[in-house]
């Protein structure tokens, strides 16, 4: 072996590194090499514990290989080799080494054997992936940022605490079956559920992703979720609350999706649409669902890249992103419309496309194993995702009324990367045989029998139909310059607003949030503060020996009294 | 010779003081210095490895057997203690030389290196002697010199620091005194390993419990566990960058070795926990003093304060573990005073190398600094990483080991409060970065230089070691655990 098991993350990071110190066409060879050279790499390592240490009393795993990582490990490969050439032309290294750093992150928490590893990348992915939002360098992404971050960090305490628990009960690290039993298993269970954009939990991802630059959004596609995705279904695969739980994530983001008016915004909401579907195969956990779900999180990762690629292409050139701004593109984009249309065909579940492949297992599994009412939520949520991620995004941007705009075709990297992706979509949705190949089970599952094919197209066609005929009738919701309300309004509006009125402390939300604390602090110490703590009075004149040696005093005096006391 | 190495872990650094006053010449004396305390530092590891390997070892001092004579007995806890102290003085050390250029006039640096080896000699001295009234000498022996090398401060309030912590210090060593003087009254011996086993067949009579009052509050002064911690912020701050960073790390664990020592060799963990309180107690001064401590540095303008402040809180961590009364709790203790040694001395080292450049440690004068002492300020933000708890440091396997003990003792609150007060040091910690890297400096301030090599050489080596024992952590941990157990009668 040439360059035996060396952990995934490493070459990343080796690669993130040189990225730092390194300009030009030099970087960007290096940048591509890395990917492909792990790749291969990975390709021809064989399963297994690769790598092992002691850590205080306990083995800590910082490389496992097996089907379920490997699967993860490919994904992100692809994904970050498509991510990388997207963003090829970007000059601005921070953008260049946290993206870099931020896959490496990602392939190093799914290869991760022990809840302690998995805790670091964890971090990792959130200290990194924010410098993809910050990199657009406007206000509002800062802010943005910062709450993604506060919220991702959180997880990752989360994660801690429930590690220290799971550690208590049951006296190793090592990374397996969890289950909702004692407290670790639910700590953990919602510190991946953040990162999973569980209901009410998902704002941080609608509202951080569209801030992001138009390269940035790709990576952060890929990635975040995706581990989550991973960590759940190695800790609660047939847990039955995911279920209902992910039932529940496919059919919510519809309505926002439909209304919202930022595309990439209705892209992150179909992302938590697409996610709630691996979550309801995770809980099904069968080998079938489970089968479904990991194949629908790699083949989710391309085409929602796709998606996020093209719309990226659209800001890049035009620099809207907002419905009601676009329009007409077609004409002189007619390269980014035709991929776009292959990615939004993907995500609809198109026979012939790798949407279908992998979504049709789940539901198969759903029937297969009792849960009809599921199954039924499933099949409205496929009709959403054609409506707003199949329908809306194309024909907002590209067709619909034409907005003027005559932008051409995005820089020759970008559409590379674009029909890279393309390429994946319809080869796994034609041959899916290689894709099955390498799954955790093995199912024998065919989708392209009639039943699966007939039902999926009567779906698609009536709802294209739905489509049509609202949008001709008028009623279909038109594009307008909003905001949607959604849950982060309680914590960004409405739990503020009443904070002002009574404390009148919380305003800009990352300075204030600490400078409110601190104002707590003060009033709950009140003048104690005040006397002992103000820099003032220490630096100028320290407390009287007086006053120290009368503590000394009434503490002799405490541990006497207290010693007699016990004896009496 | 090697029969003779706990005597020469003490005697070494004692006898080279005054032979300091020969040599004269600062540079050589510094050169002299670190020679003693490099050898110093090879004998504790030397007695580490035997003391692991063999088990206990005795020394007769001038050949007469104990309890007549005095002896030194090194077991586990002490050689682990010996090599901490040994091992930061050195690395300190290596910046003194050029630290001192800036802080101390050149007719004093040859008393400072003298003063400096007497401290050593004390600390050493309390941690490998096994006669309670030799515990007293070296304590005086190494608090006097401390009054000295605080006062030799540039700034004109370390006299001032430096009185109190006289007046406070030497309060605490009377305490001490007095309680040993009971205990030496109710059994008419001052050999530890003698009065552990004599102290259980005396009554239990008021003036036993007195005698472990004094001592406990005593030695609580000398190891500032909040609120007797006021002598020390002022103390640390306006003393000599090198004897900040020396001190640190070191003098306050002295004080804590002692308490353990008492509280479980001596008097016993049965009758220590039963006379007072001590669960309760020190569980909620320890609390406390994370708490207060850490807010307090958060409103702190001169950085050595907020590190200071900060160390007051690290010392309620780990008198949380001592109350816990669980060998994993003391292991958490011991754990963690090896690992804030390492954290401490680096955050100071680095803070001595920036007042060296701009000759203050006050916040405001850190603006941009991140810029132009790129170093100094990596090495500064790893160690406030390491006193946060970040993983992949020293300070996260401390916190890891005492949440852990804490869970399995049952204290799920107070292992959320141990959390908790990791959030306080990333506030202070922040502060420190925000103004370093975010802010610019004033206008007109000249721009500063790198700190020289032989500052960051030392800080690094520290820096270094937060990260290597951060992520091996087979010798701390295996030291730790196994002292913690032999303390509590479990051989391994």
């Amino acid at each position: 072996m040439w360059m035996t098991e060396l952990p995934p993350f490493v070459p990343f990071f080796i690669g993130a590194l040189i990225a730092a110190f390194t300009r030009g066409p030099v970087r960007s060879v290096i940048m591509l090499v890395i990917p492909i050279v792990s790749a291969i790499h990975l390709w021809l390592l064989p399963e297994g514990v690769h790598l092992q240490f002691a850590f205080l009393d306990y083995q800590l795993i910082p490389f496992r290989a097996d089907k379920l990582s490997f699967m993860f490990g490919y994904v992100f490969h692809i994904a970050a080799f498509i991510s990388i050439v997207y963003s090829l032309h970007v000059r601005d290294t921070t953008q260049q080494v946290a993206g870099m750093l931020y896959a490496g992150s990602g392939l190093g928490a799914v290869f991760a054997g022990d809840l302690l590893t998995l805790f670091v990348f964890w971090e990792f992915l959130a200290f990194t992936s924010v410098f993809l939002i910050w990199a657009r360098k406007t206000p509002r992404a800062y802010i943005a940022g910062m709450r993604y971050l506060i919220i991702q960090v959180f997880s990752g305490i989360l994660l801690l605490v429930g590690t220290l628990f799971y550690v208590t009960e049951n006296g190793t690290l090592v990374f397996e079956y969890i289950g909702l039993e004692g407290i670790a298993g639910w700590l953990i269970f919602f510190a991946i559920g953040i990162k999973c954009a569980f209901p009410l939990m998902h704002n941080w991802l609608t509202d951080a992703y569209p801030e992001a630059t138009p390269t940035g959004t790709v990576f952060l596609s890929a990635f975040t979720t995706k581990v989550a995705v991973y960590a759940l279904a190695r800790g609660y695969p047939g847990t039955e609350l995911l279920v209902y739980v992910g039932a529940a994530m496919t059919c919510f983001p519809i309505f926002f999706a439909v209304i919202e008016n930022d595309l990439r915004r209705v892209l992150a909401y179909s992302l938590i649409n697409q996610v709630g579907f691996m979550v309801c195969g995770i809980g099904i956990g069968t080998a079938l669902a489970l089968n479904g779900a990991i194949s629908h999180a790699f083949n989710d990762v391309i085409f929602k890249g796709l998606l996020f690629m093209s719309m990226g292409a659209v800001l890049h050139m035009t620099g809207r992103i907002n419905g009601s701004d676009l329009g007409g593109l077609y004409k002189t984009m007619p390269k980014t419309t035709m991929l776009c249309i292959v990615g939004a065909a993907s995500i609809s579940a198109f026979p012939l496309l790798s949407g279908f492949v992998s979504k049709s297992m789940v539901m198969t599994a759903a029937l297969e194993n009792g849960f009809d009412g599921i199954w039924l939520m499933l099949l409205f949520a496929s009709a959403g995702v054609f409506h707003h991620a199949g329908i809306k995004i194309p024909y907002f941007a590209f067709f619909a009324h034409d907005s003027g705009l005559r932008a051409s075709d995005p820089p020759t990297n970008m559409l590379i990367a674009m029909s890279i992706a393309a390429a994946l979509c319809i080869g796994i949705g034609v041959y899916p045989a290689a894709l099955y190949s390498v799954l955790p089970y093995d199912t024998g599952y065919n989708p392209y029998d009639a039943t699966h094919v007939l039902a999926q197209t009567q779906l698609l066609f009536f709802s294209a139909l739905a489509f049509v005929w609202l949008n001709l009738r008028g009623m279909y919701p038109p594009e307008l310059r909003s905001t949607n309300l959604d849950v982060d309004w309680t914590y960004r509006r409405f739990l503020p607003s009443i904070l002002q009125r009574s404390a009148s402390s919380i305003g800009k939300v990352d300075k204030a949030i600490r400078l409110s604390f601190l104002n707590g602090l003060n009033r709950f110490l009140g003048s104690l503060s005040r006397q002992q703590q103000g820099p003032s009075s220490l630096l100028s004149k320290g407390h009287p020996a007086g006053s120290m040696v009368m503590w000394v005093a009434v503490f002799l005096a405490t541990y006497l009294l207290l010693v007699f006391i016990r004896q009496l | 010779m090697l029969a003779h190495l706990p005597i020469l872990q003490v005697i070494v650094p004692l006898l080279a003081a005054p032979t300091c006053l020969i040599l004269r010449k600062p540079s050589l004396v510094w050169l002299f210095t670190l020679l003693a305390s490099a050898s110093a530092f090879v004998i504790s590891i030397l007695l580490l490895q035997q003391v692991m390997a063999e088990g206990t070892l005795i020394y007769e001092l001038g050949g007469w057997s104990a309890p007549w004579g005095i002896e030194y007995r090194i077991d586990k806890l002490n050689a682990f203690l010996a090599l901490i102290i040994s091992g930061v003085s050195t690395v300190v050390l290596l910046a003194a030389h050029t630290s001192l250029e800036k802080e101390i006039p050149q007719d004093r640096q040859t008393l400072f290196y003298i003063l400096y080896l007497l401290s050593l000699t004390g600390m050493l001295g309390i941690v490998t002697t096994g006669d309670a009234f030799n515990v007293f000498v070296f304590l005086e022996i190494s608090s006097l010199s401390a009054y000295a090398l605080i006062a030799l401060g540039k700034d004109r309030r370390a006299l001032w620091a430096s009185f109190q912590y006289l007046i406070m210090g030497t309060i605490g060593a009377t305490f001490i005194l007095i309680g040993i003087g009971l205990m030496y009254q109710m059994t008419g011996t001052l050999n530890m390993a003698d009065l552990a086993s004599r102290l259980p067949e005396v009554p239990q009579s008021r003036t036993l419990f007195t005698a472990y009052a004094f001592f406990i509050v005593g030695v609580c002064l000398k190891l500032a566990l909040f609120p007797l911690h006021l002598w020390l912020p002022n103390a640390y701050a306006y003393a000599p960058s090198i004897v900040t960073a020396f001190f640190a790390a070191t003098s306050t664990k002295v004080a804590i070795y002692l308490l353990i020592r008492f509280t479980f060799s001596v008097f016993g963990v049965e009758f220590s926990f039963s006379v007072l309180p001590l669960e309760t107690l020190f569980l909620a001064l320890g609390l406390l003093g994370i708490f207060v401590a850490s807010t307090t540095a958060i409103y702190q303008n001169n950085v050595k304060h907020v590190f200071a402040y900060s160390s007051v809180a690290q010392i309620g961590y780990m008198i949380v573990g001592f109350s816990m009364a669980t060998s994993a709790g003391l292991t958490a203790t011991l754990l963690h005073l090896f690992n804030h040694a390492l954290m401490k001395s680096a955050l100071f080292l680095a803070l001595g190398a920036v007042v060296y450049r701009i000759g203050s440690a006050e916040l405001n004068d850190f603006r941009g600094l991140g810029r132009q002492m790129p170093l100094t300020m990596t090495a500064i933000v790893i160690g406030g990483l390491s006193l946060i708890g970040i993983p992949l440091t020293v300070g996260f396997v401390s916190k890891w080991v005492l949440v852990v003990a804490a869970i399995e003792n049952g204290w799920w609150p107070v292992a959320a409060l141990i959390l908790l007060g990791s959030l306080l040091a990333v506030v202070y910690v922040w502060r420190i970065v925000e103004t370093a890297y975010f802010k610019t400096p004033e206008p007109g301030r000249k721009p500063v230089k790198e700190a020289p090599i032989t500052f960051l050489a030392p800080v690094w080596i520290l820096v270094s070691a937060n990260i290597y024992f951060g992520i091996d952590t087979r010798l701390s941990v295996e030291v730790a655990q196994a002292a913690a157990e032999s303390l509590f009668g479990v051989s391994p």
